[in-house]
């Protein structure tokens, strides 16, 4: 390919005909442009006369350098111009591109992805076998070699995978490579050992040319609770610049909707390649996350899940109530809250208003007798997985709890009285524990030899008594014992939790055995021992992205290999389910290292960024077809066709030309001042309907409603508002007066649709024919015949006259007729429902819920209204005294409609109140 | 009967085509406040002009019996000169006539019979007699004249590129106008000028010019040609010539500006632009009698 600079050509030797561009100049020169024929009766005038100048039939330089360019332009574009056009790597050795494919390579997979669609292309050009190989999924024995094309199509098939290459099995690979072949490396820029032999084995056979892309690679380590605050820890792999990187919290929210729970900026030193965060929050609001995630950055390495560790179990501590005050370190609850609280949210209080927060653990300290409700809701609570920690003390031993046969929330029956050992009244020393079985939950802890025994409560020798005791004292009688109730247990300890009976409490083993027992929340993970031979299913796994998707159904994963903390293919980084208990397979764990790929000074590395090749055909072929419009006008405008007869014509096309085809209409901040004034206040509108006169008598009328409103009720209306109903919102205003005009136009469909969604939302729209001195409702009047056409598609239910138990009678005053500047009596509304009728001894029916949509007259409401700015009428209404009655009525109308509007059925639910204080006097 | 018959066709003909003419000729010639049209000179008439003592000579019918019965002297009561006047006009139906510049206006021809058909309207009202100048329409006066007037002003145009003024016909010590573009040869002009002027003809030139030809807005390479196509001339950039050629247009208005006073005529430029009613005027007033 022939090529200048950055542009090649693909057809150069079109460019040869660039050279006739002078000869074109000179003929172009010799044409003048040709001549306007005008018929011109002054042309008598013009006889004789001639041209001073004779120059001018040449065209002008400018023009004729406007068309070389356009031609040239031509020329060039057909000649086929690339920009960047890509610069041929040598050799025809078949190419390997080798891709790490791991969770850092994630960040900028598609611009992996477009690099080794150039190294497709133009190995393609070249011929070349090509074989692309991810080293997180290698291909079994050597690479396959196809021809370049046809690894397009299987491209998007490469999927990067949120674990790190197996050392060993690439190791084996690349030492098994035959042949003589290139490697394209694009190396995701985190250092492993696996690298170095990959790249020695991979130089046997050819050059190597690494791709690494210089953006930073950010991981986020597991989240630890400390001092009662999550700490957070950003790697980075490279240092040098100061730079910060915000980590979000994501977690349900209480509606089981996803979100960002908290963040936090994690600020890196210039030298610094971790940086380390605390996050302090809530417990509620702690226990909901479920993992966090660093913004910004698409791979598993920036996110971490959370599991247990970070959970706060609720414990719910209830002792017998004592009368003895102040006594705390005799208190039976003080040891356990010492044990308890650094990791558990401890709660007290009465066991009924406990069991409804649903507690992880209840601990019932020395409490022998429940109620019969009691005793059912926490067995219920037990059945459904609740863990049930009970301790004796004297009321236990007193009661006669488990006595005779064993009761459902005890694990074992109970011998009368207890027994007291080493006092001062009984005989035998203070018995020790006996090391734990294997069988119990506390084997491998040691006992220490100062807990002492002095007082416990007896089990009833039973044959299910040595499977249910997990703990015992020296002598075989059982100290802790437990059963399974449903889904959840029962343990008892027989001996109380203060240090009354024994000096457990006071030793650091009562807090292991609270440990093992679940109780408090698991802040350590267990280690692989504890894990050996347990089964986890993954609930959801954490692909390369970053993203969390649904485990389906694979298949669990042993506790061994999930102890190793190592993702791989066969444990994929996720959320694993055990029996008890969630752990979380993190891509990045607290120490795995993170640095950059360090490459030996023979190797070459490139950047990812690929010069894409550009074809300039279209912007050649676009600019000279542009130039030759120019031209096109500039000649016209030469040879005077842009004046003369025909000017405003030409005018147009050059303007038509040069202007965008369409001017949009934007927004503009009036509507958000118009909005807000809306709002702030209730506010009465009207319609506008185009004619100034009905406008003004609408908005006057309406002012003197608000005047009468702000006087007599709690409703203060702000000035009112003309609204256009082509183009203004409608919902702010809960109700609408429509004056109608028989010339008025009729909305266009987008007005009729949001006046129906205004209808069905609430509003309310009256409707005035203003006619009702010369017609009724249904006549013939212009305006009747204009609201026939108007209201045709609106939803409105069906009407009919205002009824004499209709609600507007009496939402303010009591009023039967509605007058405005006329006195009609056809009004009409809703309907009431067929079935509605009137209960005994009620004045009114029960009607219908909700205002009525529509209110529609003819009685010119406005006018009676309406003043002016001083508050004088505008409009006479009747004669005299009558009138200004009738005037004292319209508005008494406009306030029981407008309170209709605001406060609904409020007065029609007064039918109720009879029978509401009936039921409350029960 | 076959006379009414064939009058009412021919009336119905010309409805089809004049009326508009003539109604926007009635329309323009309202506008004017047709006020007392009397020679203002003692002569025939009906209207009383004033009482003369009388002379030796005067008839002894012409003594007002009632006005001498008042004095000693006798008076002879004198009529005001109501005779009526002979008015020729020529309006010119060359090609030339019809060049209707931008076309945001009618063409000069439109104007030219508008003006003409409205000035006859005036006259008639005032009782004068209206003519054509030659062999066309002798002058004659009523309402009848002037559906005449409109059908040989709405005849076809003429076919020659620029239109002579027609001297012929006109009789002598009457009244004429010529309504044209006058953008000719001037030679024409000047013998019809001199026929009138030998006949003791008063009368009054209306040129009519286009917007364009008082602006000529050309440019560049442009062949100009007459309506008709006789007279062709090229220019490679019509906007030098601007100057020179609105040299000779006013060097040609004031020629015939000229032209017009030796005559004793009036000379009056209108252009197509302006209101019909300003061009009327001028002429109402030019034809008012001179002394």
């Amino acid at each position: 390919m022939f090529a200048l600079g950055p542009i090649g050509f693909t057809a150069p030797w079109l460019l040869l005909g660039l050279a006739a561009l002078p000869v074109l100049w000179i003929l172009l020169r010799a044409v003048p442009p040709a001549p306007v024929r005008r018929r011109f009766p002054g042309v008598a005038l013009l006889l004789g006369l001639s041209d001073d100048e004779t120059q001018t039939d040449r065209t002008p330089w400018w023009l004729l350098l406007l068309r070389m360019l356009a031609v040239a332009a031509l020329i060039v574009g057909f000649a086929g111009p690339v920009l960047n056009p890509q610069a041929e790597r040598g050799g025809s050795d078949p190419l390997l591109v080798l891709v790490d494919g791991t969770w850092a390579d994630a960040r900028d997979w598609p611009r992996r992805m477009d690099r080794i669609d150039a190294a497709l292309d133009a190995a393609a050009r070249n011929a070349r076998p090509v074989a692309v190989v991810t080293t997180t999924e290698l291909p079994e024995g050597s690479p396959p070699f196809r021809a370049a094309d046809s690894w397009h199509s299987q491209l998007p098939g490469f999927q990067p995978r949120p674990w790190a290459p197996d050392a060993r099995k690439l190791t084996e690979w690349a030492t098994g490579l035959e042949g003589a072949f290139d490697t394209f490396w694009l190396s995701d820029g985190v250092e492993r050992p696996s690298r170095a032999p990959l790249l020695t084995a991979l130089e046997k056979h050819g050059t190597v040319t690494v791709f690494q892309s210089p953006r930073p690679i950010l991981a986020l380590r597991p989240a630890r609770f400390e001092d009662g605050a999550i700490a957070l820890s950003v790697q980075r792999a490279s240092s040098g610049v100061a730079a910060e990187a915000t980590i979000i919290a994501t977690g349900l929210d209480p509606n089981g909707v996803e979100r960002d729970l908290a963040r936090a900026v994690a600020e890196f030193d210039a030298e610094a390649t971790e940086a380390q965060v605390r996050l302090a929050l809530p417990p509620e609001l702690r226990n909901r996350i479920t993992r966090f995630s660093i913004q910004g950055v698409r791979s598993a390495g920036a996110v971490t899940l959370t599991d247990d560790s970070l959970k706060r179990r609720q414990v719910a501590l209830i002792a017998a109530s004592d009368d003895r005050e102040g006594l705390q370190l005799l208190s039976p609850l003080h040891y356990l809250r010492q044990a308890l609280e650094p990791s558990a949210d401890l709660v007290e209080g009465a066991l009924m208003d406990l069991l409804l927060a649903n507690p992880d653990v209840v601990i019932l300290a020395d409490v022998a007798n429940l109620a019969p409700v009691e005793q059912q809701a926490l067995l219920d609570w037990v059945n459904e997985g609740g863990l049930l920690v009970r301790f004796a003390g004297p009321r236990l031993a007193a009661s006669d709890v488990s006595r005779a046969e064993e009761a459902p929330l005890m694990p074992v029956r109970l011998r009368a009285g207890g027994r007291t050992v080493g006092g001062a009244m009984s005989w035998g020393e203070p018995k020790t524990l006996r090391p734990f079985g294997e069988e119990s939950p506390f084997h491998g802890l040691a006992v220490p030899d100062d807990v002492r025994v002095s007082a416990q409560v007896m089990a009833q020798p039973d044959p299910t008594l040595s499977e249910r005791s997990i703990a015992a004292l020296t002598d075989g009688t059982p100290l802790v014992t437990r059963k399974g109730v449903g889904k959840g247990q029962v343990v008892l300890f027989h001996v109380t939790a203060n240090a009354e009976w024994s000096t457990l409490p006071l030793s650091g083993l009562f807090v292991r055995m609270l440990d093992r027992l679940a109780i408090p929340s698991r802040v350590a993970r267990p280690s692989s021992d504890a894990l050996a031979g347990t089964t986890w299913v993954p609930q959801d796994l954490l692909n390369a992205f970053g993203m969390i998707e649904a485990a389906g159904t694979r298949p669990g994963i042993p506790g061994e290999a999930l102890a190793r903390g190592r993702p791989g293919p066969d444990t994929p980084p996720g959320l694993y389910a055990g029996e008890d208990r969630r752990i979380a397979l993190n891509v990045f764990s607290d120490d795995t290292p993170l640095s950059a790929a360090k490459w030996p000074a023979r190797i070459a590395v490139e950047g990812l960024d690929v010069a894409r090749e550009r074809l300039l055909k279209g912007w050649f072929l676009a600019a000279a077809l542009a130039m030759l419009a120019l031209d096109v006008m500039a000649s016209l405008w030469l040879s005077g066709k842009l004046r003369g007869p025909h000017a405003g014509l030409a005018a147009t096309m050059v303007l038509a030309l040069v202007l965008p085809p369409h001017m949009s209409r934007a927004q503009t901040p009036q509507d958000d001042a118009r909005a807000i004034a809306a709002t702030t206040e209730v506010v009465l509108a009207h319609v506008v309907t185009g004619n100034p006169e009905i406008d003004r008598v609408a908005q006057a009328g309406l002012r003197g409603l608000s005047q009468v409103l702000t006087q007599r009720t709690s409703v203060e209306p702000a000035a009112p508002i003309a609204v256009d109903i082509e183009t203004d919102e409608l919902s702010f205003f809960p109700f609408l007066y429509w004056p109608v005009a028989a010339d008025q136009p009729l909305p266009s469909p987008e007005a009729y649709a949001r006046l129906n969604r205004y209808l069905r939302t609430g509003g309310m729209i009256l409707f005035d024919t203003r006619d009702a001195d010369i017609s009724r409702y249904g006549g013939g009047s212009p305006a009747a015949r204009k609201l026939q056409q108007i209201a045709a598609p609106l939803d409105i239910p069906p009407l009919e006259p205002v009824p004499q138990d209709h609600v507007l009678t009496r939402t303010f005053y009591l009023l039967q007729d509605f007058p405005g500047r006329y006195d009609s009596r056809d009004v009409w509304v809703e309907a009431a429902p067929p079935d509605a009728r009137r209960a005994e001894g009620m004045p009114f029916r029960d009607l219908n819920d909700g205002v009525t949509p529509v209110v529609i007259g003819g009685n010119d409401w406005a006018a009676a209204w309406a003043v002016d700015e001083n508050r004088v009428p505008l409009f006479p209404v009747g004669r005299g005294y009558a009138g200004e009655r009738q005037r004292e009525i319209a508005y008494r109308f406009g306030v029981n409609l407008i309170m209709h509007v605001l406060t609904g059925n409020y007065k029609s639910d007064q039918v109720h109140v009879p029978a509401l204080l009936d039921r409350l006097g029960q | 009967m076959t006379e009414a018959a064939a009058l009412r066709s021919r009336a119905e003909g010309l409805a089809a085509a004049l009326p508009p003419l003539l109604a926007d000729a009635e329309h323009l010639a309202a506008t004017v406040l047709l006020g007392e049209h009397g020679r203002r000179r003692a002569g025939m008439g009906d209207e009383f002009w004033q009482y003369r003592p009388a002379h030796p000579g005067d008839e002894a019918r012409s003594i007002d019996w009632r006005r001498s019965g008042r004095s000693d002297a006798h008076f002879i009561r004198e009529k005001e000169w109501q005779a009526a006047q002979s008015v020729l006009l020529w309006v010119d139906d060359a090609q030339s006539m019809g060049f209707a510049g931008d076309g945001t206006h009618g063409s000069k021809a439109d104007r030219a019979r508008l003006l003409a058909l409205a000035v006859a309207v005036l006259l008639v009202r005032a009782g004068e007699r209206v003519g054509l100048s030659g062999a066309g329409l002798p002058p004659r006066r009523g309402a009848l004249q002037l559906f005449r007037l409109a059908q040989a002003l709405g005849a076809v145009a003429g076919t020659a590129d620029y239109g002579a003024p027609e001297a012929r016909g006109i009789l002598p010590h009457s009244r004429a106008v010529f309504i044209g573009d006058f953008m000719g040869d001037l030679a024409p002009v000047e013998a019809a000028l001199a026929v009138a002027a030998d006949r003791g003809v008063k009368g009054a030139m209306v040129q009519i010019l286009d917007p364009q030809e008082e602006a000529f807005p050309f440019d560049g390479r442009t062949v100009f040609e007459s309506m008709a196509g006789s007279l062709r001339h090229e220019t490679l950039k019509a906007g030098d010539l601007r100057g020179r050629y609105l040299d000779r247009l006013a060097e040609r208005k004031a020629w015939l500006s000229h032209l017009a006073r030796l005559a004793g005529w009036q000379f009056h430029c209108h252009r197509t632009d302006e209101p019909a009613q300003s061009a009327l005027l001028w002429l109402y007033r030019a034809l008012e009698p001179v002394r």
